[in-house]
C-alpha cells in the first residue's frame, strides 16, 4: 500500500529523492530547541482558532444595541465590533473557548519566540553561518508583537479602544510625518472613520499572518538547509550533525508536542479567564479606566510611555517631537536595532567570524553572556515600568516614586547585571570546566591503605580535536573520572 | 543508550539502532490513552450540542488533545525503534561556482552598447512607478490640515451631562468631577469630552485672565489627555490638607498629572503640554456655557500644534 502510493506521487512528480532525505533528516536533541517548536504550535493553534471566531466577528462601528445573554449589558448601544465578540463569547457555542484560546495562544507565542531569542542569543547560534536566519527570526517576533495588537484591538471594548488612541497618539507622534500618517490609517482623527475597522481587520486575519507564515517558511527552510546547530558532545563536531532522524521517533514526538501545546492551550482558554470584554464595556473616547494592562507584550512599550520625562522638542511654534515618540517608537525602534544587528555586533566585539555549528554554553562565553544579560535587563526595567500602577495598589509605594526609581534603574540595573553575569559564567566555567573541552581537574582514587593517589589520565590518551580548532583533549576516561556527562 | 561508532563514510548518514524491541506495556498504555481521546472527542460534540459551557468543553477539548499527544510522545519514545545518526555536514560557498554565476549574471549585458544609461533609465522608471502608487495610497485619509484644531465648542454652546441634561453651576461639586459635552454634537470626537471640576475660587492660583473663564471656580479642561490621547479618568482630590497632595487631574494611561489649582498644569508624567482649558460663563438659568473656543488645541502632540 505504501509502496504503491510512494510510487503513485513518485512516477509523476518525483518525490522519491526528497522523501528519503526528509525522512532520514537529522535532529540534534536539547529541550531548548524546542522552545521554537513551541511558538510554531501556537501559530497553528492561533490559525485554527482564528478561522472560527471569523465566522462570528464583524469588523464594524456602525452602532447597534445589545440585546444578548449578559443582562448588565442589555439595552446598551455599542459599534457590531464589540456587539459581535460579546455574541460570539456569551452565546455561540464553543465561542468563549475559542476566543480564549486564541488569546492564550497568542500570549505564549510571544512567551515562545522571545525565550527562544533568548536561547540564540545566549548559545551563539546568530552566529555565521545563521545571520539571516536570525533576521528572520527577528522580524517574525517584531510581525507576532503586531499582530497581537492588532488582534486584542478589534474588540473595540473600553480595553482595545484604550490601546488604539495610544496607538494613535504614538502615530501622531511620528516627527513631521506623524498628523498625516496617522490621518492615512485611522482615514481621518480618531477613532477613525468607518473604514477603520474593516482595514484592521485585515491586517489582522490576512497580510500579517500571511508574513508570518511566509516566513516561517522560510525560517525552517533555511534550518532544513543548514541543518541545526548542537551541543559540543562526544561525537558531535562542527562537522558533523548527531542526533534523531524525522522517521519514526522524532515525527512521532514533534507532533505529540503540538497536541500538548494544543492541549494547554485549550485548557488554558477553557478554564483560566483571559479579556473578559464584557466587564470592560464598550468604548467611547472620553471613557477611560484605572489600572489597565494590555497583553504582556506590550509592557515594555507602555513602560517605555511612562518611564519618559515630559520632554517635547519644539522648534519656533511646531513641536518637532512629541513627547510619546520617545517610549513610543525611539526605545522600540532602538531595541529592534540592535537586535538585528547582532551578529554583526558580536562578531566585531568578539573578534570571531568563522562557521559555527556547535553552541556555546552560555556559560563558555562570560563576555557574550553578559552583554546579552546586560541588554535583556535594561528592556526588563522598562517592561517592569508598564506595571507600577498595578505594584501601587498593592504596595503603596508612590507611583512618582517608583518611576523615579525605575528612570535611575534604567541606567544602573544593566551595568550591574553585566558585571554579576560576567562574574556568575567566569565562575561556573572555572569551576566545572566541561570535560570535553580541556577539562583541568583531578580525579583521585582511595587505596587500599587509606589514602589517595592521583590518577594520571592524559598519558596515552589520543587527543581527538572538537573541530574547530580548540585545544581540547576529550578522552573517554576524562569523562568517567569528571562524572558529568558530555552530550 | 550506548553510543554510535563514530567515524562514518563522507556524505551518508549512519545510524545506530538502540532500545528496539516490543514494549507491551507501553503500547497497552498508548491503546488507553487513544482511547480516552476518543472518548473525550465524542464528550465535546455531545457538551457542544446538549450543554455547550466553556469550562466542560475546554476540559473535553483539552483532554483529547493532551491524551492524543500522551500516545504519540509514548509511541516515540517507547514503541518505535530509536536510533540515532550521525550525518556529516555539507558543505556551501564552492568559490568556482560563485564565480560563475556571477559571470553568467554580468555576460546578460555583455556586448550591450550603453549599459549604464539603460539601466538607470530601468531604475528611474522604476522609482516613478513606485512613486506613482503613493498618490492612490494618499486618498486613504484627508489631510491633517485643521482637522484637529477644530472641536465642537464654540461660543454660547451649553455644557450637558452623559444624560444630555443641561449642567449647572451647582451641579458641580468640591471634590468631584463630571464629564461634559457640547450640545447637540458627537461625543466620539476628540474635541467634545471636557471634565468640569470645581476649586473654591480664593485656592485658585491662575491668572486673572483665566480667572473670568472659571465662573465662581468652575474649571473646564478637554478630557483627552494631550499626551497620547486618553480619557482623563481620575481626579486626585485631597482629604487632608495641607499635608495631602494638591488637587489633580490623572490619565490612566501614563499617569500625566495635571494640577487643578494652576489651571490644569503639568505636575507629573510624560505630557509635553498643560491641559488644554474650555473658557465657561453662566447663561440666565445658571447653566454652564462656552465662552468661546479651548485655549490651546486638544488632542495628542503631533507637528501642528501650536503653543
Amino acid at each position: 500500500m505504501i509502496r504503491r502510493a510512494v510510487g503513485f506521487f513518485d512516477d509523476r512528480i518525483g518525490v522519491a529523492p526528497g522523501a528519503r532525505k526528509l525522512l532520514r533528516y537529522v535532529f540534534p536533541d536539547h529541550w531548548s530547541f524546542l522552545l521554537g517548536e513551541i511558538a510554531l504550535n501556537s501559530f497553528l493553534v492561533l490559525v485554527g482558532t482564528g478561522i472560527f471566531l471569523t465566522f462570528y466577528y464583524s469588523p464594524s462601528d456602525a452602532q447597534t444595541v445589545y440585546n444578548g445573554a449578559y443582562e448588565p449589558l442589555r439595552g446598551l448601544s455599542m459599534t457590531e465590533a464589540y456587539w459581535s465578540t460579546l455574541n460570539l463569547s456569551l452565546d455561540v457555542p464553543a465561542g468563549l473557548l475559542m476566543r480564549q484560546t486564541h488569546h492564550w495562544a497568542a500570549n505564549l507565542m510571544i512567551v515562545a519566540i522571545t525565550v527562544h531569542l533568548l536561547r540564540i542569543l545566549l548559545t551563539g547560534a546568530f552566529r555565521r553561518p545563521r545571520e539571516i536566519n536570525y533576521v528572520v527570526g527577528v522580524t517574525l517576533l517584531a510581525l507576532t508583537v503586531l499582530e497581537g495588537f492588532a488582534g486584542y484591538s478589534l474588540p473595540d471594548d473600553l480595553l482595545s479602544g484604550m490601546g488604539l488612541v495610544i496607538a494613535y497618539g504614538v502615530a501622531m507622534s511620528i516627527p513631521l510625518l506623524g498628523g498625516d500618517l496617522s490621518f492615512l490609517i485611522w482615514g481621518g482623527e480618531f477613532p477613525g472613520s468607518a473604514e477603520f475597522f474593516p482595514r484592521l481587520y485585515i491586517v489582522h486575519v490576512l497580510l500579517v499572518p500571511v508574513a508570518i507564515a511566509g516566513l516561517i517558511g522560510a525560517h525552517l527552510a533555511m534550518i532544513a538547509r543548514q541543518h541545526h546547530t548542537q551541543f559540543r558532545g562526544r561525537i558531535a563536531t562542527e562537522r558533523n550533525v548527531v542526533g534523531y532522524p524525522l522517521w519514526p521517533g522524532y515525527a512521532l514526538k514533534s507532533g505529540g508536542l503540538l497536541l500538548v501545546t494544543a492541549a494547554v492551550l485549550f485548557l488554558l482558554g477553557g478554564l483560566v479567564q483571559i479579556n473578559p470584554i464584557w466587564q470592560w464595556g464598550p468604548y467611547e473616547p472620553y471613557l477611560s479606566t484605572n489600572g489597565a494592562q494590555p497583553d504582556w507584550y506590550l509592557g515594555w512599550l507602555l513602560g517605555g510611555l511612562r518611564l519618559m520625562p515630559a520632554l517635547e522638542v519644539q522648534l519656533g511654534s511646531w513641536t518637532l517631537v512629541p513627547n510619546p515618540f520617545w517610549g513610543g517608537l525611539a526605545f522600540p525602534t532602538l531595541v529592534f536595532l540592535t537586535m538585528y544587528a547582532w551578529p554583526w555586533i558580536d562578531r566585531r566585539w568578539l573578534g570571531d567570524n568563522r562557521r559555527h555549528e556547535l553552541l556555546d554554553l552560555p556559560r563558555d562565553n562570560p563576555r557574550r553572556t553578559a552583554i546579552v544579560m546586560s541588554y535583556f535587563s535594561w528592556v526588563l526595567v522598562v517592561f517592569v515600568a508598564g506595571s507600577i500602577d498595578r505594584l501601587y495598589f498593592r504596595s503603596t509605594i508612590p507611583y512618582e516614586a517608583q518611576i523615579w526609581f525605575l528612570r535611575i534603574a534604567v541606567f544602573v540595573v544593566p551595568v550591574l547585571t553585566y558585571f554579576a553575569a560576567k562574574r556568575l559564567c567566569e565562575e561556573l566555567r572555572d569551576r566545572e570546566r566541561h570535560p570535553l573541552r580541556g577539562w583541568n581537574g583531578k580525579v583521585v582514587r582511595r587505596t587500599p591503605a587509606g589514602g589517595f593517589e592521583t590518577l594520571e589520565l592524559d598519558e596515552g590518551v589520543p587527543a581527538v580535536d572538537g573541530g574547530n580548532g580548540r585545544p581540547g583533549a576529550p578522552s573517554e576516561e576524562q569523562e568517567a573520572g569528571a562524572g558529568t556527562g558530555g552530550r | 543508550m550506548s553510543p554510535p561508532p563514530s567515524g562514518s563514510p563522507q556524505g551518508e548518514a549512519e545510524t545506530h539502532e538502540f532500545d528496539a524491541g516490543p514494549n507491551r506495556r507501553a503500547e497497552n498504555l498508548i491503546l488507553l490513552a487513544l482511547g480516552g481521546a476518543s472518548l473525550a472527542a465524542v464528550c465535546f460534540a455531545v457538551l457542544f450540542v446538549a450543554l455547550p459551557d466553556t469550562q466542560l468543553l475546554g476540559i473535553a477539548l483539552g483532554g483529547s488533545f493532551a491524551l492524543l499527544g500522551l500516545a504519540a510522545v509514548l509511541a516515540g519514545k517507547k514503541v518505535v525503534p530509536q536510533e540515532i545518526a550521525v550525518e556529516e555536514r555539507t558543505d556551501f560557498g564552492d568559490e568556482q561556482v560563485q564565480e560563475e554565476v556571477a559571470e553568467i549574471v554580468s555576460g546578460g549585458g555583455a556586448g550591450v552598447s550603453r549599459r549604464k544609461l539603460l539601466i538607470g533609465a530601468a531604475g528611474a522608471t522604476g522609482a516613478t512607478v513606485g512613486a506613482s502608487a503613493l498618490v492612490p495610497a494618499a486618498a486613504l485619509g484627508p489631510a491633517v490640515g485643521e482637522i484637529v484644531a477644530q472641536t465642537p465648542w464654540s461660543r454660547g454652546r451649553r455644557v450637558v451631562d452623559s444624560q444630555d441634561r443641561p449642567v449647572t453651576a451647582e451641579d458641580v461639586t468640591v471634590g468631584t468631577f463630571i464629564t461634559g459635552f457640547p450640545e447637540g454634537a458627537s461625543r466620539r470626537e476628540l474635541g467634545s469630552s471636557i471634565v468640569l471640576v470645581k476649586i473654591p475660587p480664593n485656592e485658585l492660583e491662575i491668572p486673572a485672565r483665566l480667572r473670568a473663564v472659571a465662573p465662581e471656580g468652575v474649571l473646564a479642561f478637554s478630557k483627552i489627555c494631550p499626551h497620547a490621547g486618553c480619557a482623563i479618568g481620575i481626579y486626585r482630590h485631597p482629604l487632608f490638607e495641607p499635608t495631602s497632595e494638591r488637587p489633580a487631574l490623572v490619565c490612566p494611561c501614563h499617569y500625566s498629572t495635571f494640577d487643578v489649582r494652576r489651571g490644569g498644569t503639568l505636575e507629573f508624567g510624560p505630557a509635553g503640554r498643560d491641559l488644554p482649558q474650555l473658557p465657561l460663563m453662566l447663561n440666565a438659568e445658571r447653566e454652564l456655557v462656552a465662552s468661546g473656543e479651548f485655549l490651546e488645541q486638544i488632542g495628542p502632540s503631533y507637528r501642528g500644534i501650536r503653543q
